[in-house]
């Protein structure tokens, strides 16, 4: 007996909580066939500003937890999604018409860029901290602190690992992020998201936006309440304006990047959305 | 700020009650009002949230809400110095822009009214004149647990001190205990306890604190009885208590006002205070005023909102307008 499907509805992730647009639109996700898989939220600037919202006040918690901590709740990231392994390759292969072993692979490398960067939580300091040599008795120490909000237009050319890349080195050091997902691949952010809302990280670290990334950059990048914004997908969008919009409110910018190499693991990608702090301490006079 | 005076109000009240504001007159009276719809409240009050506002309107909206708000500090840990930053806040919101306007009042404890008079220096005053007032909440706030000389006393005190407005609360124990000629008798007590030397009066504010009420029909009760016993203002909350201002409360208690008005032609000011926090919920409010009782009591001797908070959303807002670009919490003060 034939039964209906019952098909997803793909909506927002903004604060924990999965709200669809407040503007109320949607629009159709098509596979690589040109076949019908989903309606997908498309996000309305007032969602971009509730996200910016939602990261603002996780920031402090989440910049607050202790690196060996925030490198424990990205591993469990990894752990979830290894679970959930099946699902991530189903979508991609129906998403971008990939073969089984080229989806397979996309989601190993996706997973062992979260372990990768993970792994950088409690060390990343040490490498570009510094005890600066003063002419003194005093101690003079640089530390990497966390920029604050920052936004992301996640690579547009693939589900999983662009988004993947460009999220996790933000997270390292503490930020809260706002992204913007991939326009034509959808659908694996969302899943995504599931896993990060069923994972340790709490509500309004990570936010996922769903849409045009041509109609909702141009308001993250004028947002007074974003630090930095990542624009390594953007290479579609007019970029120059964006940058120069971002640089009326003082943000940090990464440019666009295309290719395979889009956002390859680095540790430039932590250190990019980092402050150096440094402070000086009276050394013992004995 | 001069309130009726209390012999008419008092005889206004006799008319009405048709005989003297003891329990049982008053229990007769009160209950003789017709029960609320809740369903049909809360229904209305939902939709008059659903309006869609135009950016003309919208801008037309903050600066009036800036207008009308008593910009509130009540904690324990006030200090001097929080008070006269309060009131930097209130008579210039926004540093930035110029044209922003002052709020209609700060208010504060009894106790911190000298400082807040001091600050304000010249610029203290009546907001129909662009200067701001200063209120104090008074009668054992927030509980209104003490005996009526300390309440009155309280009263006094802060009028004596410069206070232009006082925020009372109800003996919420004698209002649930069906004592409504004691809860009567204390409103038109401190009524006469805000009359300065020179015969003009402070205006008063009656807290009925609505979370603690339980019911519509209670809500409605109090509004009644405070208006009958002489209160320029009904207020909702404390902002002390967890379920606080909310917009189907408001909408019943300017209901009230409106036939309060019908029936006598007085004008009886609505404060709801406590958790409004955004733009958005405040223009549900001006929504739910512009509805009910009419555009006219958009004034700040008919309307106020009580709230800490909410000025800095307006300003971002008022920014967000301005610039056309999203600003944060990082371009207006911490308070």
């Amino acid at each position: 007996m034939s039964r209906l499907a019952v098909p997803k509805t793909y909506k927002l992730y903004i604060g924990g909580a999965f709200p669809r647009s407040e503007s109320g639109r949607t629009y159709e996700v098509l596979s690589a066939s040109g076949g019908f898989l989903a309606n997908a939220a498309k996000a309305s600037r007032k969602d971009a500003r509730d996200a910016v919202v939602a990261a603002r006040a996780a920031v402090g918690g989440w910049a607050g937890a202790t690196a060996y901590n925030r490198g424990q709740v990205l591993y469990r990231i990894a752990e979830l999604l290894e679970g959930r392994r099946a699902q991530f390759v189903a979508e991609i292969e129906d998403a971008e018409g990939a073969t089984r072993a080229a989806a397979s692979a996309q989601v190993d490398e996706a997973i062992d860029r979260w372990v990768w960067y993970a792994g950088w939580a409690d060390k990343f300091a040490q490498v570009t901290g510094n005890a600066n040599p003063v002419a003194g008795p005093y101690f003079n120490i640089s530390v990497p602190e966390p920029t604050g909000v920052v936004a992301i237009v996640a690579p547009q050319d693939t589900s999983l690992l662009g988004l993947v890349s460009a999220v996790a080195p933000a997270l390292v050091a503490g930020n809260a992020v706002v992204v913007v997902a991939s326009e034509r691949f959808p659908l694996s952010a969302i899943s995504l998201a599931e896993v990060l809302a069923t994972s340790d990280v709490p509500k309004g670290v990570v936010n996922v936006l769903t849409g045009s990334p041509a109609e909702i950059t141009p308001w993250l990048a004028s947002h007074a309440d974003v630090n930095a914004i990542d624009l390594v997908g953007a290479s579609a969008l007019d970029w120059v304006d964006l940058e120069i919009s971002a640089a009326d409110t003082l943000k940090r910018v990464l440019r666009p990047e295309q290719g395979p190499d889009a956002a390859a693991p680095a540790l430039g990608r932590i250190t990019a959305f980092t402050e150096t702090k440094t402070v000086w301490h009276t050394k013992s006079m004995r | 700020m001069t309130g009726t005076s209390l012999i008419t109000a008092r005889e206004r009240a006799l008319a009405v009650l048709g005989g003297e504001p003891d329990d049982a007159t008053l229990r007769r009276y009160l209950h003789g009002i017709a029960g609320v719809d809740a369903v049909g409240l809360e229904q209305r009050a939902a939709g008059l949230g659903t309006r869609s506002i135009k950016t003309t309107s919208k801008q037309w909206a903050l600066d009036r809400i800036i207008q009308l708000i008593d910009l509130t500090t009540l904690e324990g840990a006030d200090t001097p110095g929080k008070v006269r930053s309060l009131v930097a806040k209130a008579l210039v919101p926004d540093p930035a822009d110029g044209t922003t306007p002052r709020v209609a009042a700060v208010c504060v404890y009894g106790d911190m009214v000298p400082y807040a008079v001091d600050a304000l220096g010249a610029a203290h005053g009546d907001p129909d004149d662009g200067l701001v007032s200063v209120a104090a909440v008074a009668t054992a706030f927030p509980s209104g647990r003490a005996s009526l000389e300390i309440k009155l006393a309280d009263t006094a005190e802060a009028v004596a001190a410069g206070a232009d407005e006082i925020d009372m609360v109800i003996d919420r124990g004698a209002f649930l205990a069906g004592r409504y000629g004691l809860v009567f008798d204390q409103i038109a007590a401190v009524k006469e306890a805000c009359r300065r030397a020179d015969g003009t009066s402070a205006s008063l504010k009656v807290i009925l604190e609505t979370g603690e009420l339980v019911t519509y029909d209670n809500v409605r009760r109090a509004s009644w009885l405070s208006i009958l016993a002489g209160g320029d203002f009904i207020k909702t909350s404390t902002g002390k208590v967890p379920s606080a201002a909310t917009l189907p409360v408001t909408l019943l208690m300017l209901e009230v006002v409106r036939d309060w008005h019908l029936a006598t032609g007085q004008r009886i000011g609505v404060k709801p205070a406590g958790g409004i926090r955004t733009s958005k919920d405040a223009i549900k409010y001006l929504v739910t005023v512009a509805e009910t009782v009419g555009e006219e009591w958009l004034v700040p001797h008919l309307f106020r909102f009580g709230a800490s908070s909410l000025l800095n959303d307006v300003l971002l807002q008022r920014q967000k307008l301005a610039t056309s670009h999203y600003s944060g919490p990082d371009y207006v003060t911490i308070d």
